[in-house]
Order: structure tokens, then sequence, then C-alpha cells
């Protein structure tokens, strides 16, 4: 089968790999047909997570066909038409029992701080991942669901990553009605972040960024009101005017580990990679918000250290919630809102690049070249 | 004001909200929301129909973590450690996650893995192509100038030290056979002397 693979720091091409198989009774395999390019990939792509081996297959974002499944699979067919959540899970573990999906403890060998993710290095499981024709979900009768007939599969894509991480975004904010929410961040996450608020709420959305092109897409999708950091003198003290000295109800990072805005952030992380991730948004996060205020993070960080300004949280009495999205316990809810038009996930797709160009996809994505916001990879033509 | 004990204005009210955005509100109950409170305990409502998944057979000896009691029961099969870099990165596995060696290790383990499948590539007649693989051909088709110019981008201002980054490796062979060239070795005076 084709597959895309990892050759290096910036580097991926399409090869032909053998078709994955059964390794496990409750295993499926499942035959790709949209899958796409996440802003996390983009932090294995550029080397910054330990243990990401030459060879592997990324993609934790991919709906399909299952092709096969091994004798223990109740709920899914051959032929069957899947979403598969990114988070690999067991469903009997302590956390997932619990239904934090993302911090499975029965499939993660390589690591405890972190659960199993499709093509996401050996420190998320060793699994390869969906850009390719085939892959392996292991737990076929917990992850996996059914496609529903009215769901668009392009929105099916989305909802298994990126629409229910901005939400759950949100839902970590604790936000209250009028709050004011501050979201780091117009990728993807961001601007599903941002919606997210409104449905919770929140009294205004404002939405941070330096790419103007991503920032336009936040006020027309998100209705947020937007600032391009780079064209104020200072993010935390603009902030700080713009609330009356009070400061953000609710700060969302959903940058992550490679944010730009601090020389010396960003040439000791994204340059040098002697940093866990740059926390230059997280940073920002921290001083906007008002004292006993929450700053959620779902922007993702390496397991190495970075410098965050933890005095800041401490003396300010903030409440900081995190996760890798449990995304399974919020598709019912998604389900809703996508099926009542209160959510269309694929409005922000931008581009749908084929498997044998997907070097040039992950070029676009990462420069952000040709207004890109998010990258679909189709492994027929399309 | 912060300074005084009522929250400023700073938000419209609610009901202009719900009229001008799509939604607003819909899931205004903070204890109606799906992940809320964080643990709910639903054992029986996630698919799984064992207690403990069997498990996985090992093909090889599987790197885990010394924070894991044992071999998870299903794991991932995708490169198995080979080489160098594999030894280190099995080497690695026997630090804890806590420890920053564990880390350091592998991001060394990485770096050489890059450099040990180059050669193989190489050998295997599938040579890595720097113009291919990077994408970079992108550049011509997708707008490079016209994405980066005139947009007020931060990455833009520190660009040039990509060019720096890429370019250390040759510039450092450049000058060390400058040096080695120029430099007065004795099998150059024994020659010159001559
Ligand atoms: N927690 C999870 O489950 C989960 C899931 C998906 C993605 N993520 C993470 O969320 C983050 C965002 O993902 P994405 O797909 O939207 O990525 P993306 O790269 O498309 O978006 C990141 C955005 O942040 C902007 N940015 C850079 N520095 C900034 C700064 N200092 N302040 C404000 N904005 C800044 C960039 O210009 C870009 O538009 C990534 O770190 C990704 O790994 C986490
Ligand atoms: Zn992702
Ligand atoms: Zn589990």
């Amino acid at each position: 089968m084709q597959a895309m693979v990892y050759r290096g720091p910036c580097r991926v091409r399409v090869e032909n790999k053998e078709k994955p198989a059964i390794e496990h009774p409750n295993d499926a395999i499942v035959r790709v047909t949209c899958a796409a390019i996440c802003g996390s990939d983009l932090h294995l792509y550029h080397g910054l997570m330990p243990d990401t081996r030459v060879g592997m297959t990324f993609g934790h974002e991919f709906v399909g066909v299952v092709d096969e499944v091994g004798p223990s699979v109740q709920n899914v067919r051959p032929g069957d038409r899947v979403m598969v959540p990114f988070n690999i899970c067991c469903g009997s573990c302590y956390f997932c029992a619990r239904e934090l999906y993302s911090c499975c403890h029965n499939v993660n060998p390589n690591a405890s701080a972190v659960g199993g993710i499709y093509g996401y290095s050996h420190t998320c499981g060793g699994y390869d991942g969906g850009q390719a024709e085939y892959v392996r979900v292991p737990f076929a009768d917990v992850g996996p669901t059914a496609i529903p007939d009215w769901m668009e599969e392009e929105d099916a894509v989305l909802l298994t990553d990126a629409c229910p991480t901005g939400y759950q975004g949100a839902e970590m904010g604790s936000i209250k009605e009028g709050d004011v929410v501050v979201v780091f961040g117009a990728g993807p996450v961001g601007l599903f972040a941002a919606k997210s608020s409104w449905l919770m709420g929140a009294g205004r959305v404002i939405v941070i960024d330096h790419l103007d092109y991503r920032l336009e897409k936040a006020r027309e999708f998100a209705h947020a009101e937007t600032i391009n950091f780079t064209q104020v003198d200072d993010i935390v003290l603009h902030l700080k005017k713009l609330t009356d000295y009070l400061g953000a109800d609710v700060c969302i990072d959903a940058v992550g580990a490679e944010a730009d805005g601090s020389f010396w952030q960003v040439v000791s992380n994204n340059k040098l990679k002697l940093q866990g991730g740059s926390p230059v948004a997280l940073n920002w996060a921290i001083d906007s918000v008002r004292k006993a205020g929450t700053v959620s993070v779902v922007g993702a960080y390496g397991p190495l250290f970075s410098a965050v300004k933890f005095g800041d949280v401490m003396n300010k009495g903030l409440t900081i919630r995190s996760a890798q999205c449990s995304v399974k316990r919020h598709w019912p809810r998604l389900f809703q809102h996508v099926k009542n038009g209160v959510l269309k996930p694929s409005a922000i797709v931008t581009h749908r690049v084929p498997l044998n160009e997907i070097a040039e996809g992950y070029h676009i994505m990462a420069s952000k070249l040709d207004e890109c916001v998010k990258s679909l990879v189709y492994t027929s033509p399309h | 004001m912060a300074y005084l004990a009522q929250k400023p204005p700073l938000a419209p009210p609610s009901n202009e909200l719900r009229s001008r955005i799509p939604g607003w509100g819909v899931d205004l109950d903070p204890k109606d929301r799906p992940a809320v409170p964080k643990e709910q305990f639903k054992p029986d409502a996630t698919g799984a129909h064992w207690d403990f998944p069997e498990r996985q057979p090992a093909r090889w000896p599987r790197e885990k973590s010394p924070e894991h009691a044992f071999l998870t029961p299903v794991f991932g099969t995708a490169c198995p450690p080979s080489g160098i870099s594999g030894a280190i990165r099995r080497y690695a596995y026997r630090f804890s996650e806590g420890r920053t060696s564990h880390w350091l290790l592998l991001l060394m383990a990485d770096r050489i893995d890059v450099m040990e499948s180059r050669v193989g590539a190489l050998l295997k007649g599938r040579p890595d192509s720097r113009l291919m693989e990077t994408g970079v051909l992108s550049e011509f088709k997708r707008h490079g100038l016209r994405s980066r110019l005139g947009h007020h981008r931060a990455d833009v201002k520190h660009q040039w030290i990509d060019v720096l980054l890429f370019a250390a490796p040759y510039l450092a062979v450049t000058a060390g056979a400058l040096y080695f060239a120029t430099r007065r070795t004795p099998a150059r005076r024994i020659l010159r002397d001559r």
C-alpha cells in the first residue's frame, strides 16, 4: 500500500509499505478514504517530539471503510464507513472507565504520561497513522463509530480531532455567561475553540494570531474579534486595556509548542530544540487572564521542560486545565450540533491534497502558504 | 473596573448575542456539558467487553517505560529499533519519564536515526531527495513569496536563522577544507623543500 513516511525533520515521502495486519483479536484494518494534516503533525514534522522514528506513518485524523476485523470484534463489520477518534483506547482501564480516553493506560508502553495516538511517535505508543491507504485500528469495539448517514465525510474527519479539541478547550475554560474569552491561535483548534466559546455563553471572544488570513477566518467562521499580535506593542498590556485592566476571564492556548512572538523562545525551542515547546502563547495567556481566572491549554507541548512563567500562575491563583482531547465523550453533543447546523466543521478546510503529493501538503501547512488553514489528504483521486 | 466590586460591562447583553451569533448559549449551563464533571465512572458504556484486554503477542523485546508495571496489552509495532539509534533508544528506556536523560537520549537517537536511514536508503537504491521530500517546490506553486511578504508575519523576521542552520554544516565543511588546504603541514613542507 501507499503510505506517507517520515524521513527526518521537514522531510516526508510516500513509500510502498506492507498493508497492516490484525495483531490483536480486537483490531480492525480500515481502508482510509480521507485523512487530515493536524497542527500536531507539524511538531513531529519539525523533529520536536522525542522518539519520532524514520519510517513512521503519521496521521491521527482519518475516516474510512472497515476492511477486516479481528475475531473478537462485535461493534463494526467489514464495509462499515467509520470515523476513528485520534485516541487509541482500551475502554476498560482506570482512565477509560472514567471517560478519560486520552489517558488510556493499556495502549502505550513507551510512556505512562500519555495514552496512545495514531501516527504520533513512539512516545505515544508507536502506532502507524492514517495518512496511508490502510491503517491498523486497535480496540475496534471502543474507538471507531459508524459515520451517520446524514454526516458529510469532511465533517466526520474534522470530528476525529480538531473540532472536539477546540470544543474541549472551551469546555475546560469553564466559561460562564458573559465571560471574556481570549483564544491564542487561529488555527483549526483555535477556530473551533472560539466558536465553541459562544455556544457556552461567552460575552466576548477575542482571537490572537499573527496570520492575517487566519484572523479573517476567525471573524467570519467564529464571529470573533481579532488582534494581530505583531500590530500591537505588547499584547498582554493591550488585552488588559481592552478588559478595563481586569484581564480576561478565560484564556485558551490553542498554539502549543511552536509559538512565535519571542525571538529567544523561538531560537531556543523551534530552531535549536532545547525546550519541550516554546511557551510564548502560554505565557501570554497566563499574563492576560485575570487573577483567579482559568487558562485552558489544548496546544500541545513535548515532554521536555519549557520556560513557563509559573510564578504568575501561583500568585494569580489561576486554574490551569489541560488535556489531549478525549474525543469520543464529546461526539454525542457535537453530532447534535452538526446535525442542527450549529457547527459546520468542514467550513475551515482550505486544501485537499492527494496522498502522493503529501510532501507539498506538509510544506504548505508548516509554512502557512497559500492561506492554508486545514489540509485534507485523499488516498484516491478527488 | 477591577478596582470596584462590580464586573465592568465588557460584554454586550446576552439577548443581543443570541440573535447575532448562531448557536450562542446552546451549551450555556456549565453543568450540562459533555465532559462535566471531568471524571464520570461509566465502565459499561465504552464498548469494551473485557475486564482486561487480551495480550497482543510481542514480536521483539518491546521498549517500555519503567513507569509501567508491565508491557501494555496492546502497543504499536511501527519501526522496531535497529542500528545505533535503536541501541540508544533501548538504553533510554531504562530511565523513567521523570529523567531528562530519557528524553535527551531519545532526541539524540532521532538525529542518528536520520543519518542511518539516509545511508540505508541510498544502499537500497531509494535515496532521499531534499527537493522532493521537503515539498519545497510548493513554494513556486503556492505563492511562497506572496504568502510571506507584506502580511505582518512574525516568522518571516527570523527566517534567516533557518538559512544559517541549513548552511551551517556546509560552511563548516568548507571552512575545514580551506583550513587544511592552506595549513603548512609537514608533508607540504617536505614537498616544497624538495
Ligand atoms: N489537546 C489536543 O488534544 C490537541 C489536538 C489537536 C491539536 N492540538 C494542538 O493544538 C495546537 C494548535 O493546533 P492547530 O491544528 O490549530 O495548529 P496550527 O499550527 O494550524 O495553528 C497554530 C496557530 O497559532 C498561531 N500562533 C503562533 N504563535 C502564536 C502566538 N504567540 N500567539 C497566538 N497565535 C500564535 C499560528 O500562526 C497558527 O495560526 C497545536 O499545538 C496542536 O498540537 C492539541
Ligand atoms: Zn491533532
Ligand atoms: Zn484504557
